[in-house]
């Protein structure tokens, strides 16, 4: 038997429910991007649109937290900065096709997903970070970091990391399996020492002495160069030049700053105005002088500080078919202990 | 507040003999711990179920892989850096706390509290102050350069910051508090009598620690010490700054990095069995030790007084471990955060400041609770059944918060997506995740994590309790709850407050759940520290990195005021009465 304050509890439950307002002009970003790098943006789009952005900055793993959390899940858009990441959700199927003339009018198809689950909005390439005064090369290719003459030279960040693991899964395309943990032994018996701390750390080593060459993202040198914050990053980004190392089909390794629509995405059309947005010429010149990194749209220019270092050839190799490899690599980056360091 | 009222001590060996069995009243006792226990352990089970039943869908051979690449190197490395971890903090933290409680000498009334200080600083902020004052460009080595004219690395030989024995170093110097703080308990409850007794047979101070205090405090070191190596099995900020791949760090990094939820999945498996070896070598070394205080007044011992070299040595002893965890590494934030006063205005840090208290004091005080239920319902029924409930319950502490997060956010979800759906067929339009969007999964996660923590001391606490009181209290009709609240909360209530405080630090530090299971537009200072660290922006993080400081100092100073007491105040004036005649 019901009685009737349960009934009336439920009756109140239900109205309670009823009063949850509906959707307000909003929507709910996923990212991977450090948030001096994007809020900038983020804003300058809530200016124009009067759509509020709410973030979730995350560093691991919310592809992850975007499947655990099902149909109910808040996410609209996913921004990652790495395309294997965003494969990744697709194969997850958390995301849904961005159907947007506007987008594929801005973004060349190297870019983006065939079909359409996922957009790349800047490009950046992993370059060789190379000191001043002990580093005589003007030329190196990635073959040539396994050559011996570096030996106690190189230093990098993990082999663990989604930059790195994206350079191997790119070599894995170029060289087959064999060829690329060959090359890997190599490259690891020439580090100064267990691979740590992050691209930053890296020049900051070169700078140090501690080593000679190193691999790191093009626009930390940008970043580096102009950081009137901690003014010693410029004397760091002073020590070293940078060197565009190639495959043998002549392009450099990139990898993409880009984003995803999710499959629940519950501002649907908020998401896309978003998406819109970041692929518009405003937001993609925002980036460049931003960022340092390189728009994907083409003919709009980079920062003075990126154009300085010289042109850069992408790789031509569709960043899907790289992001397949990523397995293998991360099981390459532990079959030869990289991140043991050189001595074991 | 009145420590413990004991005089006498018994130790007997061998198990203690159960209570009456338990009667239909002690039910509910039972039942509640299950209920705690389902609680903590549904994230594991999830995690099991993960790794056994493949639901993200993967391809191959992750364990194989996993089993000849990377469990032999991770699984040595953990090893090494328990064991080096274990023995630095039950070293320091025993000494520390037995100088304070049982000696008299300048300053001895600060370090008292000082030594807790290093419980407000998290291990990943430690390694990064660490790596800022040593690496080339920090004033350590900026000065040997300066000194000999150094130029450049290659001119002179400096050990590797980002190594083993460094992060042994860094997480040893803010966890020992966690031995530290139920060792000083036990010293100072330890009765003046036993002592007395022991020195008056002659026995010299050391004599009198190794043969009769220290074995009386064992337990409290080994909740102390199992504590310190649940931590140091869940760390990995400072883990993966420092470039020492632990187990940990790897079950992170297969999830995340590689999506491989089934391999991390496999990955913690390992993990738990190493946690359940630690949780039963804990039981083990406690088996044959009761206490049981019979209920009169109290006389605090009154310790030695140290003179000339001895005091001194006593002072660089105490105030050696706090410099290295908390005065360095609080300087160097401070002298950062001195350039960044702006920060402190910025809203954002302002509510990650207010969010992380209350989120922290919501955790204390369901954990304590639960912890309080699990203990005593273990008292109430000796039997297997509740002892393995009790162990369950505990195990959440060592495991990853990434991989606990995930195992909450998956039934989780769950829930919250039915009644999402149940909203839409009632009202038109979804609720979304209302539970994780509240913030219960982060409590969750926080009791799941911390319960160990407050489980441990309270039980240690209640032990202290003697059987007889719950025997008189029964017999003169009392329930099993009105014996809890009438007789031992308010004769344990200092530990029921250290518990508390121990988990309210302990969540304010909590880094890789929250990052996962935090709602939108929902930051802590633990996330925001950490975003600004991992672009290796440590100043940038420096001013919210204080401010956790600051948050957890104000719960210590409760704490060592606690410890103190209206007794230890008593005997304090009585010493200084005795020296001034």
């Amino acid at each position: 038997m019901i009685s009737n304050t349960s009934v009336r509890a439920a009756v109140l439950g239900v109205v309670a429910l009823a009063a949850v307002p509906a959707a307000a002009a909003e929507v709910n970003v996923y990212t991977y991007r450090e948030k001096p790098l994007i809020q900038p943006l983020f804003d300058k789009f809530t200016q124009e649109t009067g759509i509020k952005v709410n973030v979730v900055y995350g560093s691991k793993g919310l592809e992850e937290r975007i499947k655990a959390e099902g149909q109910a899940s808040p996410a609209d858009v996913l921004m990652t900065v790495d395309a294997a990441l965003l494969v990744r959700a697709r194969e997850l199927d958390i995301t849904q096709p961005i159907k947007s003339a506007k987008v594929e009018a801005a973004v060349p198809a190297q870019f983006r997903d065939p079909d359409g689950n996922w957009v790349g909005f800047t490009y950046r390439a992993r370059v060789i970070y190379a000191s001043k005064d002990r580093v005589k090369d003007t030329k190196i290719s990635y073959a040539d970091l396994a050559d011996p003459k570096w030996k106690g030279k190189f230093c990098v960040r993990s082999g663990q990391h989604p930059y790195n693991i994206a350079l191997i899964s790119a070599a894995i395309a170029h060289w087959g399996t064999d060829k690329t943990e060959t090359w890997l032994k190599g490259v690891k018996a020439n580090l100064t020492g267990k691979p740590a701390g992050n691209d930053r750390s890296q020049v900051k080593a070169i700078f140090s002495g501690e080593c000679d060459i190193a691999l790191g993202n093009t626009y930390y040198y940008g970043l580096m160069a102009n950081n009137d914050k901690e003014p010693e990053q410029k004397e760091w980004a002073k020590s070293v030049k940078v060197i565009f190392p190639t495959f043998e089909t002549g392009g450099s390794h990139v990898n993409i700053g880009g984003a995803a629509l999710t499959k629940y995405a519950p501002h649907k059309d908020e998401a896309m105005k978003l998406i819109e947005f970041m692929a518009s010429d405003e937001a993609q010149e925002a980036y460049a002088s931003l960022n340092y990194e390189y728009p994907v749209k083409p003919g709009i220019g980079v920062a003075q500080t990126i154009k300085d270092l010289g042109a850069v050839t992408p790789d031509k190799i569709n960043l899907g078919e790289v992001a397949k490899h990523r397995g293998a690599a991360a099981d390459l980056v532990d079959k030869v202990g990289f991140d043991n360091g050189p001595a074991s | 507040m009145s420590l413990a009222t004991e005089t006498s001590t018994t130790i007997t060996t061998g198990d203690i003999p159960p209570l009456a069995p338990a009667t239909r009243a002690d039910r509910p006792w039972i039942v509640a711990v299950a209920v705690v226990a389902a609680l903590a352990v549904a994230p594991l089970a999830a995690i099991l179920a993960i790794s056994t039943l493949n639901i993200s869908g993967e391809t191959g051979a992750t364990w194989a892989h996993l089993l000849s690449t990377v469990l032999p190197g991770t699984a040595l490395t953990t090893v090494l850096l328990m064991v080096g971890v274990g023995l630095v903090t039950a070293v320091v933290g025993t000494v520390a706390a037995w100088i304070v409680a049982m000696c008299r000498f300048p300053g001895r009334g600060v370090f008292e509290w000082a030594l807790l200080l290093p419980l407000a600083i998290p291990t990943y902020i430690v390694a990064y102050v660490h790596v800022e004052l040593l690496d080339f460009t920090g004033p350590v080595q900026g000065a040997i350069r300066a000194v000999f004219g150094f130029k450049s690395a290659r001119d002179y030989w400096f050990p590797d910051i980002r190594s083993l024995p460094s992060a042994i170093f860094v997480m040893s110097s803010v966890l020992y508090p966690y031995v530290y703080i139920p060792a000083r308990a036990m010293f100072g409850l330890q009765s003046a009598t036993t002592l007395e007794v022991a020195r008056t047979l002659g026995a010299g101070p050391w004599r009198v620690f190794f043969r009769v205090a220290l074995p009386l405090a064992r337990p409290a070191l080994v909740v102390g010490v199992t504590l310190v190596l649940m931590e140091t099995l869940n760390d990995i900020g400072a883990v993966e700054y420092l470039g020492v791949k632990t187990l940990t760090f790897s079950i992170y990094d297969t999830w995340l990095n590689r999506g491989s939820l089934g391999g991390a999945a496999q990955l913690a498996t390992v993990m738990l069995v190493i946690v359940f070896a630690l949780i039963t070598a804990e039981r083990h070394a406690r088996r044959h030790q009761r206490f049981h205080g019979a209920s009169t007044k109290v006389r605090a011992a009154t310790g030695y007084k140290l003179g000339g070299r001895m005091a001194a040595l006593a002072f660089l002893a105490c105030l050696t471990p706090v410099l290295i965890g908390f005065v360095v590494p609080a300087g160097m934030l401070a002298d950062y955060t001195s350039r960044r006063l702006d920060t402190f205005l910025d809203p954002t840090v302002q509510r990650a400041a207010l969010d992380s208290f209350l989120l922290a004091v919501a955790a204390a005080l369901v954990t304590v609770a639960a912890g309080l239920v699990v203990a005593y319902a273990m008292r109430v029924s000796r039997t297997r059944v509740v002892a393995a409930l009790a162990r369950f319950a505990s195990v959440g502490y060592a495991v990853p918060g990434t991989v606990l997060a995930l195992g909450i956010l998956v039934p989780l979800s769950g829930i919250d997506n039915l009644i999402d759906r149940t909203a839409k067929l009632l009202t038109g339009h979804g609720t979304g995740l209302v539970l994780i969007a509240s913030g219960a999964g982060l409590v969750y996660a926080y009791f799941s994590r911390f319960l160990a923590a407050a489980f441990g001391s309270i039980e240690s606490g209640l032990a202290r309790v003697s059987v007889h009181l719950d025997m008189a209290a029964r017999t003169l009709g009392r329930s099993g709850g009105r014996v809890l609240t009438e007789i031992h909360m308010p004769l344990i209530r200092p530990v029921l407050v250290s518990a508390g405080i121990l988990v309210f630090v302990d969540a304010m530090k909590e880094l890789p759940a929250t990052l996962l299971l935090k709602p939108f537009n929902f930051e802590t200072l633990a996330t925001f520290v950490y975003a600004q660290a991992s672009r290796e922006a440590v100043a940038d993080g420096a001013p919210a990195a204080l401010l956790i400081v600051l948050v957890g100092l104000v719960p210590l100073v409760t704490l060592s005021r606690i410890g103190r007491g209206r007794e230890a105040r008593l005997s304090g004036r009585r010493t200084r009465a005795r020296d001034t005649t």
